[in-house]
């Protein structure tokens, strides 16, 4: 055990936690970006409000959803414990420093990931606190007439305190009750601010996984001449710049489409 | 006395020693030939500090032909001047222009103390290659040359990671001051070769080791070493190092030999 113990206090164990916990996070990204394309469907949330409903009551996705938030915590302790020992290794620094010898993200890693833990804290504390600990998230009862398929939406109003959602069906017409977090989504994003920081966070996690993500691999150790260029490709081109994107789109779409 | 002759203002970095603090005092070198190397020139400034009786700058230099490594100075935000692939040595006054004012700092690593001036102490570098950075050869009789065939692309990556001078400019161009460059390349130019197999695990460990005891920063990928390496010493290197270390950590049986011990 000691032996594991050392490894992973070495540096280059560090690093190899660095790398693990940051592609967790990134494979969760395209999970993530997945389910909320369900935003851009036009049925008053009812899709999305019921994909949320789904990861917050099924038992799998909730034991990955801790490992999900383990890994945000330690991803961030380790990236703080490597910057204080990087900063002891050079006490005084230079007059002068060259720019033009690495990219502009790849030495202000530190600096996204702080604007990123930010919006984490932010973001969990909307979306998902609030939505799991607190009533300020209302419910929506959706009625679907099975043989037309059209369905009807309205707010609804549980009895009990106690009531999380339900699924039934009564004279052809499947009624789902779910909490409206979509009605929450629509409320934030109505704010600029809120938009504005958003976005910002946005172009943080791109500049972030532009550097991170083909960096965890050079980590891993996982260099060659013919598949390098094609982690650099998914990084660039879809970590970096199609799924920033498709994430900055959702306050955008809503913040310019809001009634 | 050429017309194209600069006249440059220095900023140099003076240090007593690493106990004092240091700062920056500011020289004119005057009347300086385009074709002399920055050494030359400092040599030149140096003389004429001694003519007028002040302490001349310190600074390491020793073969001046770019194969050494002794020769170090941060110049103007980069290792070895601001040209690629040279060292200090290497590095004319041609590329300067008249009038410019020039940075001279020495590597800022905390596993390299400053001993004064711009020289500083790489010792550090000696005792991570003497924790693993050999093979171990029997003696007997003179083995035919090309005895073991080696791949050509093999022969060329070790040869390309043993050109490395170990003079430490990837440390100083490294925001973390991370050594992983010099270390992955002493790594790989054995590791990579039938005669390094023996001893290749045991050796990623015990160089990480030291490397780690010695205090020098984490690599964090941003390729600084390599732009600013005076050998071009490939990053793939760093990658080649840490799989070769998690293979023997994670994998492989074998156990980390002794520090103290030495070869054995």
């Amino acid at each position: 055990m000691s032996e594991f113990k050392e490894t992973f206090n070495s540096s280059l164990g560090k690093k190899l936690i660095m790398a693990l916990t940051g592609l967790f996070l990134c494979t969760f990204l395209i999970v993530h970006l997945g389910g909320n394309l369900l935003l851009f469907k036009n049925d008053d949330g009812y899709a999305f409000n019921v994909y949320a409903n789904f990861l917050t009551h099924f038992p799998p996705i909730e034991v990955i959803a801790y490992i999900l938030y383990l890994c945000i915590l330690v991803h961030t302790l380790y990236a703080i414990i490597l910057t204080v020992k990087n900063r002891k290794a050079r006490p005084v620094g230079y007059a002068v420093t060259a720019s033009d010898n690495a990219s502009w993200n790849s030495k202000n890693m530190g600096l996204l990931g702080s604007i990123l833990f930010l919006f984490i804290v932010i973001h969990m504390n909307d979306f998902w606190y609030n939505y799991k600990y607190t009533d300020k998230v209302g419910f929506k009862e959706y009625r679907t007439d099975l043989s037309s398929g059209i369905t009807q939406s309205a707010d609804f109003m549980p009895a009990s305190a106690k009531f999380e959602n339900s699924v039934s069906t009564e004279n052809n017409t499947e009624i789902v009750r779910v909490k409206d977090l979509h009605a929450r989504v629509q409320h934030s994003f109505g704010n600029l601010i809120y938009v504005i920081f958003y976005v910002i966070a946005m172009v943080a996690v791109a500049f972030h996984l532009k550097h991170g993500f083909q960096s965890a691999f050079r980590t891993l150790g996982w260099v060659h001449r013919k598949y390098t260029p094609i982690v650099e490709f998914i990084g660039t081109w879809f970590f970096a710049i199609i799924m920033p994107i498709g994430f900055a789109l959702m306050p955008i779409v809503y913040y310019f489409t809001r009634s | 006395m050429s017309a194209n002759n600069l006249n440059l203002t220095l900023k140099v970095w003076r240090q007593k020693n690493a106990q004092t603090a240091g700062k920056f005092v500011t020289y004119k070198a005057e009347n300086i030939s385009p074709d002399m190397s920055f050494l030359e020139m400092l040599d030149v400034v140096n003389e004429s500090l001694v003519h007028k009786g002040e302490d001349p700058i310190h600074f390491d230099h020793d073969c001046r032909e770019g194969i050494c490594g002794m020769c170090s100075l941060y110049i103007n935000g980069h290792p070895h001047g601001p040209k690629r692939a040279i060292t200090t040595c290497q590095l004319h006054m041609r590329s300067f222009h008249d009038g410019q004012t020039i940075t001279i700092e020495p590597w800022r690593a905390s596993p390299f103390p400053v001993i004064k001036d711009l020289a500083v102490d790489r010792s550090a570098f000696d005792r991570i290659q003497q924790a693993g950075g050999y093979v171990s050869v029997n003696t007997g009789g003179v083995p035919d040359a090309n005895e073991i065939p080696i791949p050509k692309v093999i022969a060329d990556e070790a040869f390309n990671s043993a050109t490395c001078i170990g003079c430490g400019a990837c440390v100083a161009a490294c925001k973390n001051a991370s050594a992983m460059l010099f270390v992955s390349a002493k790594v790989t130019q054995l590791g990579m070769l039938p005669q390094g197999q023996p001893e290749r695990y045991r050796r990623v460990q015990s160089m990480v080791a030291q490397m780690d005891a010695e205090g020098f920063g984490n690599c964090t990928n941003t390729g600084a070493c390599e732009a600013e390496c005076p050998k071009e010493i490939k990053m793939t290197n760093i990658s080649r190092m840490n799989n070769d270390y998690f293979s023997a950590k994670l994998f492989r049986s074998e156990e980390l030999h002794e520090q103290s011990q030495g070869e054995g």
